[in-house]
């Protein structure tokens, strides 16, 4: 491979004694500051990571913990109110941390590659895929005819790379356009490629291939990998090394495993002890046993229902025997969505293809499928807010389509929903008290002095300060809109809480937060949960019972573990052997520690 | 790996990053809603305050004249002081009829914004009605209602007070509330695009469904979810549209078609200050500088709302 810089590399002396391999990158004592109308603001403290030659780094921390910007800063791509305070960032020895634009307008491309996070938002709409990356091989200087597009194009798994370069980006699929996104920035083949949550946007299934492909490249061209995450099993799965970012300081690095299964730091005990892929029991079962996950988290708003966790798997029994009987009963569901397609004709679409199951009470069953699958739409139907094409739904006994309005009124009393975006699902407008009080008020439950109490029962609940009842949504954070939201969904004593994809958009630990909040719950009140979800490793945590959807369908039903140990079908195993971290096997007691 | 590079086991010392608890709430600062926020950012920017000062002004012109001027606008004109030069208590000199240009700006206040709150206040109703029904229910309400309104949309304002002003109802009782009635039939189809629009982007936000979910009805989701939150575009349109009619009615009054000559406004003033033009400007300029002033003040403020409510610089 050609190496134009090696005559401006500097050799130190440590360096050259200990071994004849230097860092490709190095980054020391790392300060970024951003200017905001509040003032300097310190990004990123103390940042230092190594790089070697072909080597693969994560960096894994929660949104906010400055592992973008660290990258960002590698590549001299900071916002314009972000600079470089402090530290040297060494690429080969050069310091590239004050350089000037013209020398990171060489390097980029064709020594420093980057592969973006959102691949909906990263390819400009207006230009064909041939020309986008035809733009990077000639801004480097590179042959760019149409053969030299395909193969670069190829080389990224793009099967009829010729084609594939004439068409525009919305003629791609998520995963399509995420390796048109690797092979522009493999393109000029760089020495360093650094890949932003390259996959985080992707179906698990797309995630996999996408990643094992990216692992091939770069193995083949020698590149080093700078690799951010949230996910430590990913992260832990396709580096070497991990570094640990919080609060804008590295907290704690070293080789992937040994960091994995001997976390020094404590944050680094809490990620691994929530990681979602790498958990390996449900909470309720792991509490039952006396396992608390949440002695790792948060001290001080500690989840309100551990008291009584002792009382938990009695309560289960008790809820067992006295009402053992199916709360809800799908049968046969379908929904079709017509699809205009031309003047006066429609296509027809099946969403929901004829899909079967049952929830028993106080237990939860999960719905999981990749986007696409038709899982939120069962969703919509269960909750009444969309009619089915055909099949039935059973609440309590009670076919749910013979409801007349009335009925309905009382329907939503007993079944309510806590939906994916914690940053949409909360009327901006409204304080947080007036947002869980609105159920009561709609429900004409009390007088005002009996609401207010039970908006403070249900804040105490969901471990959030009374306080925060003067608050307005964005003021708190995604995870305590979430915790609203299920104060708001227990406000009317419900019986069946339909979560869709309510954790999905959260931060690990966060989301143990909340997982562990809707356990507890569970435990003390009977809750019953359908819980929806693309995440197979966080229905491994939360339910009983397992749907898993393809395309519409039903593909296979049972009992968590069951499915998880001895999957049936294909699709099943396909989706569980793409779970990041599953291939690590931690022992168990590192998984739960 | 098979560099025989062999990495360390780095961990930063604990007390450097001390662990906060996870995802606790900030208790240190006040409450703050949307409008409270919108207000900070208002509070401080000078085009806010030099547009929302100078409004209070005219406000309390149209409300007490007599503040400002003891002379009576029409009782003492005399035509020996025709189109005369200022002097002492008639800081702005004479109109052509010899009367007061200072006493006749300042009365003049009061027509102009009344026909601009009242034209604003209609359009609202009949605009945020018809705007929200077909951005909220759509389908036929949605098609009638917007073709409907391109009907109106399509008039030019000044052919279309032309014609309606031709009408004999109209022609009988000119007064401020014909000029009300013609701009507002004129102009609600912009408010109820805008309206519309900010409603259809809102109805289908997952908080309406979460309430449809806990049993709100339709119509009470449209009241109390929906309209609050497409709100910040209708009060920047209503804000400028308040300058804009006062204008219209300037427009509508000096082609003769507006308010009846016995009534005072600056466009009756500007009209009649236009034989006079070569002679003495001044009779023309007065009104003229009150009119553009006003708007501006008007549109002023409603582009300091805009930044303001902007949902984009909000902070999540």
């Amino acid at each position: 491979m050609k190496v134009p810089h090696m005559t401006t590399s500097k050799i130190s002396v440590s360096e050259a004694g200990a071994s004849d391999v230097k860092p490709l990158l190095e980054i020391r004592d790392l300060a970024i500051s951003f200017a905001t109308s509040g003032g300097e603001v310190q990004a990123v403290r103390n940042a230092h990571l190594t790089i070697m030659p072909g080597e693969t780094v994560a960096i894994v921390g929660e949104s906010g913990s400055g592992k973008s910007t660290t990258a960002l800063a590698a590549i001299g791509l900071l916002p314009a109110n972000g600079r470089v305070s402090g530290g040297q960032i060494l690429l080969d020895g050069e310091d590239i941390a004050g350089a000037p634009e013209k020398r990171m307008i060489e390097l980029r491309g064709n020594t420093i590659g980057m592969v973006p996070q959102d691949p909906m938002s990263n390819l400009n709409p207006v230009w064909k895929i041939g020309y986008q990356v035809r733009e990077t091989l000639r801004a480097n200087g590179r042959p760019d005819g149409p053969d030299d597009v395909a193969r670069v194009l190829a080389e990224a798994g793009l099967p009829d790379a010729h084609r594939r370069a004439k068409q525009y980006p919305h003629e791609f699929s998520g995963g399509m356009r995420q390796r048109a996104l690797i092979a522009i920035g493999l393109s000029c083949q760089p020495r360093l490629l650094i890949a932003d949550e390259p996959t985080s946007a992707l179906d698990v299934t797309v995630q996999r291939q996408i990643l094992d492909h990216l692992d091939k490249m770069t193995t083949e061209l020698g590149t080093s990998v700078l690799l951010i995450t949230h996910d430590l099993g990913l992260a832990a799965e396709r580096a070497d090394k991990v570094v640990v970012m919080y609060r804008g300081n590295v907290v704690e690095a070293g080789p992937s495993l040994d960091l994995l299964r001997n976390p020094r730091h404590p944050y680094t005990q809490r990620l691994v002890a929530s990681a979602p892929s790498l958990a390996s029991r449900r909470i309720q079962v792991a509490k039952e046993l006396g396992v608390e996950s949440e002695d790792l988290l948060a001290p001080s708003e500690a989840s309100p229902g551990a008291a009584f966790t002792g009382t938990t798997a009695q309560h289960r029994a008790q809820q067992g025997k006295d009402k053992p009987e199916e709360v809800l009963r799908v049968e046969n569901l379908s929904k079709v969505f017509k699809l205009r397609s031309g003047i006066g004709r429609s296509a027809d679409f099946t969403a929901v293809d004829s899909v079967s199951f049952g929830v028993k009470r106080g237990t939860t069953t999960a719905i999981v499928g990749e986007s696409g699958s038709g899982k939120s739409t069962v969703a919509q139907m269960v909750l009444n807010l969309l009619p089915p094409t055909s099949g039935r739904i059973v609440f309590d006994g009670v076919d749910t389509a013979t409801l007349n309005s009335r009925e309905i009124f009382a329907f939503r009393r007993r079944v309510q929903p806590i939906f994916q975006d914690p940053y949409g699902s909360l009327d901006p407008m409204y304080n947080i008290f007036r947002t869980i009080e609105e159920p009561l008020r709609t429900h004409k439950v009390g007088n005002r002095a009996s609401r207010e109490k039970k908006v403070r029962e249900l804040l105490d609940q969901v471990a959030l300060p009374q306080s925060t009842m003067q608050r307005y949504p964005n003021e708190l954070s995604g995870g305590q809109r979430q915790r609203v939201a299920v104060a708001r969904a227990l406000a009317l004593d419900p019986e069946v809480i339909i979560c869709d994809e309510a954790v999905s958009a959260l931060d690990v630990l966060v989301q143990a937060q909340v997982l562990n909040l809707l356990a507890d719950l569970q435990a003390n009140l009977g809750l019953t949960y359908l819980f929806i979800t693309h995440d197979l490793a966080v229905v491994r945590q939360i339910a009983d019972h397992v749907c898993v959807m393809e395309k519409g369908r039903l593909v296979e039903t049972g009992a968590t573990d069951d499915v998880f140990d001895a999957p049936q079908q294909e699709y099943t195993k396909a989706l569980l052997n793409a779970i990041p971290g599953a291939s690590l096997m931690l022992p168990p007691e590192v998984a739960t520690a | 790996m098979t560099s025989n590079y062999q990495a360390d086991h780095y961990v930063a010392p604990i007390d450097e990053t001390p662990l906060l608890a996870t995802d606790s709430v900030r208790t240190d600062q006040a409450p703050l809603s949307l409008w409270a926020e919108a207000w900070r950012k208002l509070r401080r920017r000078p085009l806010f305050i030099v547009s929302v000062l100078l409004i209070v002004l005219l406000v309390v012109i149209a409300l007490f004249p007599g503040l400002f001027t003891q002379v009576a606008p029409n009782d003492n004109c005399d035509l020996q002081f025709s189109d005369g030069p200022p002097t002492a208590g008639h800081p702005f000199g004479y109109t052509f009829q010899g009367c007061d240009v200072f006493s006749r700006v300042i009365h003049g206040t009061q027509a102009s914004l009344s026909v601009g709150v009242l034209s604003v206040f209609f359009v609202l109703v009949i605009g945020v009605t018809l705007g929200a029904l077909a951005g909220f229910f759509g389908g036929w309400l949605d098609a009638v209602i917007a073709r409907l309104g391109d009907i109106f949309f399509a008039l030019p304002l000044v052919l279309g007070a032309l014609v309606i002003t031709q009408l004999p109802f109209f022609k009988d009782n000119k007064s401020v509330w014909t000029v009300v009635m013609v701009i507002v039939l004129l102009a609600w189809p912009q408010m109820a695009r805008i309206t519309r629009g900010a409603v259809m982007e809102v109805r289908n936000a997952d908080f309406v469904t979460a309430a449809r979910s806990l049993g709100v009805s339709r119509m009470g989701s449209l009241l109390r979810h929906v309209l609050p939150n497409a709100l910040a575009p209708i009060i920047v349109l209503a804000t400028m549209e308040l300058g804009v009619f006062i204008v219209a009615e300037a427009t509508l009054s000096f082609l003769g078609i507006g308010l009846p000559g016995s009534v005072m406004s600056w466009g009756n003033d500007i009209a009649a200050a236009q034989p006079s033009l070569r002679t003495n400007p001044a009779v023309l300029l007065y009104p003229a500088t009150a009119l553009s002033i006003t708007v501006l003040s008007f549109i002023m403020l409603g582009d300091a709302l805009r930044d303001a409510l902007d949902p984009k610089s909000r902070q999540r």
